[in-house]
C-alpha cells in the first residue's frame, strides 16, 4: 500500500490527511495518480495540480512526472507558510 | 542544533545555553512571535502544521548551507508546531561567529528559507474560523537575494 498526505489546505480538501492507497497498476507517476484521484474528488485534483503544489516521495521532493509504486510515501506539500 | 516541537520554549533560556566559545565574537539571533493583529482583524491563534523527519531534514540542509556560505558555528534553529497564542514565540534562530556580517547574514539567509521553503503550514484562527495562510510576496523577494548577490 502507498501511503498518501495532504499537508496544509490540502488536508481540508481530501477526506483525510492521511490515506493509506493501494495503487492501481495504471498509476504509475505522481500526474497519473492525481487524475486517479480526480475520479472521487475533482476539487482535491484541481488544487493538487496547481504549479505551487509539491510533491515529496519517500520524504525527497521531486516533480509530478516522477514515477511512484506501491508503498512510497506520497505527501502533497501546499505553499508553506512556516517561519 | 535544530528542534521543531509542539510545547512552549523561552528564547531567554534557550540562549542561555547556547554555547559561546571563546573563538566567538558575535552572536546575532531572531525570534518571530506571534501577532495578535493582522491589518483590522484580531487574531485568536495560530496552528502550524509540519512533515516529521522531512521538515527537520530541510532545515538541517539549509542550515549546512549557510555554514558553507559564511564563517559561523552551529547555528541553533527552534521552530514551534501545533497550537500559539498571541504573544507566542514562532522561531528563534541564533546564529554564533568571530565576526558580526557572518552572523547577520547567515541568520537573515537561514530566516527567508524558514518563511519560504521550509515544510511548515501556518493557519490562522479567528473563533471558529481557521484559514491557511498563504506565502506573501516580500518572503519570496528577500529569499531571492542570497541567489542573486554573491
Amino acid at each position: 500500500m502507498a501511503k498518501l498526505l495532504f499537508f496544509g489546505k490540502l488536508g481540508d480538501l481530501a477526506a483525510n490527511r492521511e490515506v493509506d492507497f493501494d495503487l492501481p497498476d495504471s498509476v504509475s507517476d505522481v500526474d497519473a495518480l492525481i487524475n486517479h484521484l480526480a475520479t472521487d474528488n475533482a476539487d482535491l485534483a484541481d488544487a493538487l495540480r496547481h504549479p505551487s503544489v509539491r510533491v515529496a516521495v519517500n520524504g525527497d521532493i521531486v516533480a509530478k512526472n516522477s514515477a511512484i509504486s506501491q508503498n512510497d510515501e506520497i505527501a502533497f506539500l501546499a505553499p508553506v507558510s512556516g517561519g | 542544533m535544530i528542534e521543531v516541537r509542539d510545547t512552549p520554549f523561552s528564547p531567554t533560556e534557550a540562549l542561555k545555553t547556547y554555547e559561546l566559545n571563546t573563538q566567538t565574537g558575535a552572536l546575532v539571533s531572531f525570534l518571530g512571535t506571534v501577532r495578535g493583529r493582522e491589518g483590522e482583524a484580531q487574531i485568536d491563534g495560530l496552528y502550524l502544521e509540519h512533515y516529521p523527519g522531512v521538515t527537520e531534514r530541510s532545515i538541517e540542509k539549509i542550515v549546512s548551507e549557510a555554514k558553507a556560505r559564511w564563517s559561523i558555528f552551529d547555528p541553533l534553529v527552534i521552530h514551534r508546531v501545533g497550537r500559539l497564542s498571541p504573544g507566542d514565540p514562532i522561531v528563534l534562530v541564533a546564529v554564533s561567529a568571530a565576526h558580526r556580517r557572518d552572523a547577520f547574514e547567515a541568520a537573515d539567509f537561514v530566516m527567508d528559507y524558514l518563511k519560504t521553503e521550509a515544510l511548515f503550514w501556518k493557519k490562522e484562527i479567528r473563533g471558529a474560523e481557521e484559514t491557511w495562510i498563504e506565502p506573501r510576496a516580500d518572503d519570496y523577494k528577500d529569499a531571492a537575494r542570497w541567489t542573486t548577490e554573491e
